[in-house]
């Protein structure tokens, strides 16, 4: 049998699917996909592609949310969606931008690049610099998990300091990531993107409001969301929103918004703000920090990093 | 090339800059600058996003164009393959050249046949005029075939070599290659969603591979109607057949086999040699990928020796053409295939040197044989 014969096959099979059962929602990316439970990365993309709307085409990296959303001849989305490989889809954007403007439809058809951490803090951030360089017209958002998640938590670029992942694990030598998180945020700012903000999977209002304040201003446009992971984290499948508010709560994650370089918006931290320790329990991947007699040294270090964001973002 | 690029109206041009393609994407860039020219011009941080930029621009349904050359090449690898693997209907020209290390700008093939797997056709022209047939040529095959179509000219020999050429005029190649139209159902339109690049588990992925393989096989039937078509259109063709070409094969006892430049100095050659009564001749192949297999047995089954000249080699075992062909012949030609590996790094090839090869052609060394004396 041909491809285009299974293909037309199943096709078949799924349109009768559809008339059966009625899909329950209406979103531009929809359920079916083989996300985890509770994955704090399918619900902010979501409340993303709905808020940028269905005049929008998505070019998405390699990761977690291409490989659950597209499996060859399924499709969980509702809008016209590219993936390429894992460190292009910025380049891939710029190329459907330009042929939009060649067509004439650059005004009317928005583009949408997205990626996990892994392409934009490693693989793919030359190109993403490219992106931004040339100051095209592209929403870009990073779904940050703070993990390379989709092949079974490996330390990326945005890991956080002494995270256990499976390329920085706890021992007698270690107490898990000695290098520190790469500050996206900054890096989009010293290219002078004229809106760059940060939010987590807590904050579905703020993500909503994010995307939709970024499509008002023209050129390039920088969300980073924090994402919590619940395999990769080691939460439970309920956390994930919980978790998310707790890493803005404590200032381990500052949640701000930045346009023309200017600081329009900081999400403050509570008066009562919890210390980091709060967070980090929250985790398997912090859980060695606790059994560790080094670990109390090591939270020091974070709770400071906390500290200097709140100061630095102006959070309290 | 940049004049021939610009009539075929590609919508959208990306490059990142690389000797010895630079000028060509220069003279686009300025066309550009001086509003002759309609398309996008994109500039990037390299060849890897210069390619992104042309499939994301492909994929959304424009005709599209780049260029480049060597590591640039090397650097594209890994999106080559993926805009095949999405059978967008991409035209690259490929300004042949050594590939490092030792670092080496001058002209040999290392660079596109070493990406021979990517699923892209790959065409090699022997003088100016023919790469820029085979460019018109290409854009019509891609867009037929949903392929995409690597051209390849040799880097200083014919990249930096002034020749007498006819561009054709833009309403001629209208006339061969319309306006592209893109299919409705495999490209990023907001007003019918698809999805592009979806993943593929076992259970369907060979057969996606299957399909391109035979469709780029299948190739061979569409380049030669589409050279009958150029024909009728421009008044000229490409070789035989758009696949190969014989220079005085028909009652030759040795053949060489040769693509790119080099068959210049080796018909000036073969000509030489008639004149004092050798029958030698040469078979030129156009289409690397598809291979034209049949074609080639056909011809050579009577030729009593046969040399097959590479600009490259696959090392560990001999020069890649060499192998390509004696695939091709085998079971169906009776005379041995010597390998004969030359100019190397922009080493020249010189009329002494091929005519060592056809006295070599009949000697007894089985082995790849380099020839740069």
């Amino acid at each position: 049998m041909t491809l285009r014969q299974a293909q037309g096959d199943k096709m078949g099979k799924i349109k009768i699917m559809q008339k059966k059962y009625k899909n329950p929602f209406e979103h531009l990316l929809n359920p079916g996909h083989t996300a985890c439970p509770g994955c704090g990365q399918l619900i902010a993309a979501r409340h993303v592609i709905n808020a940028c709307g269905k005049d929008t085409i998505i070019a998405n990296a390699t990761g977690c949310l291409e490989v659950t959303t597209s499996k060859h001849p399924t499709s969980s989305w509702k809008v016209p969606w590219i993936h390429s490989l894992f460190e292009n889809p910025s380049a891939v954007g710029t190329g459907i931008l330009a042929a939009l403007k060649s067509k004439g439809l650059d005004k009317k058809v928005k583009v949408l690049v997205q990626g996990g951490d892994g392409s934009t803090f490693d693989i793919g951030f030359g190109l993403i610099s490219g992106m931004w360089e040339r100051g095209d017209n592209i929403l870009y958002v990073c779904y940050d998990t703070e993990v390379y998640s989709n092949t079974g938590y490996q330390a990326s670029g945005a890991t956080p300091h002494d995270a256990f992942t499976r390329t920085s694990w706890p021992g007698k030598k270690s107490l898990g990531n000695i290098l520190y998180k790469k500050n996206m945020l900054e890096i989009a700012l010293a290219h002078r993107v004229p809106y760059v903000a940060t939010t987590t999977s807590g904050y579905i209002e703020d993500i909503k409001r994010k995307v939709k304040k970024a499509w008002e201003i023209k050129g390039p446009k920088f969300i980073h969301i924090l994402t919590p992971c619940v395999p990769g984290w080691g939460i439970n499948d309920n956390q994930a929103i919980e978790v998310g508010k707790l890493a803005q709560k404590t200032g381990f994650f500052p949640v701000v918004e930045f346009v023309n370089g200017e600081l329009v918006n900081a999400m403050k931290v509570p008066q009562d703000k919890p210390k980091v320790e709060e967070y980090l329990k929250q985790h398997i991947r912090f859980k060695h920090l606790f059994k560790d007699p080094r670990g109390k040294e090591e939270i020091a270090v974070l709770q400071k990093i906390c500290d200097e964001n709140i100061r630095k973002y102006n959070l309290k | 090339m940049a004049e021939i690029v610009h009539r075929i109206k590609p919508a959208v041009v990306s490059a990142y800059p690389i000797t010895p393609q630079t000028h060509i994407v220069e003279d686009l860039a300025k066309m550009k600058a001086e509003g002759l020219a309609d398309f996008e011009y994109i500039n990037t941080e390299s060849e890897f996003a210069a390619a992104s930029v042309v499939l994301g621009a492909s994929a959304t349904g424009v005709r599209t164009y780049t260029a480049t050359s060597s590591q640039g090449l090397l650097l594209m690898t890994e999106v080559l393959f993926n805009i095949a693997g999405l059978r967008l209907p991409v035209v690259i020209t490929c300004a042949n050249r050594a590939v490092s290390s030792p670092i080496n700008i001058w002209n040999d093939q290392q660079d596109s046949v070493t990406i021979r797997d990517a699923g892209w056709i790959q065409l090699y022209g022997e003088t100016n005029q023919e790469v820029i047939d085979l460019h018109i040529l290409g854009f019509k095959l891609a867009e037929s075939l949903m392929l995409p179509v690597m051209v390849n000219m040799d880097g200083f020999a014919l990249t930096h070599t002034y020749e007498p050429v006819e561009i054709p005029e833009e309403s001629l190649i209208k006339k061969f290659l319309p306006a592209y139209v893109p299919p409705k159902d495999t490209i990023l339109d907001v007003n019918n969603p698809r999805s592009l690049g979806t993943f593929a588990t076992p259970d369907r992925y060979m057969e996606i591979r299957q399909e391109l393989f035979e469709d780029v096989a299948a190739a061979k039937k569409e380049i030669v109607k589409l050279n009958s078509e150029f024909k009728k259109v421009f008044g000229r063709g490409l070789g035989d057949n758009g696949l190969v070409e014989q220079y005085k094969t028909k009652d030759a006892s040795i053949i060489l086999v040769a693509m790119g430049s080099v068959c210049g100095t080796i018909k000036e050659v073969i000509d030489g040699l008639r004149d004092k009564g050798q029958k030698v001749g040469l078979l030129k192949i156009i289409s690397f990928r598809p291979f034209p297999d049949d074609e080639i047995g056909a011809i050579l089954n009577k030729a009593k020796y046969i040399g097959v000249i590479d600009k490259s080699i696959s090392i560990g075992t001999e020069g890649v053409l060499a192998s390509d062909l004696k695939r091709a012949c085998f079971g169906k030609i009776k005379a041995p295939v010597k390998s004969f590996v030359v100019g190397l790094g922009g080493r020249d090839v010189t009329e002494k040197m091929i005519v060592d090869i056809f006295e070599m052609a009949k000697g007894k060394n089985n082995g790849t044989q380099f020839v740069g004396k």
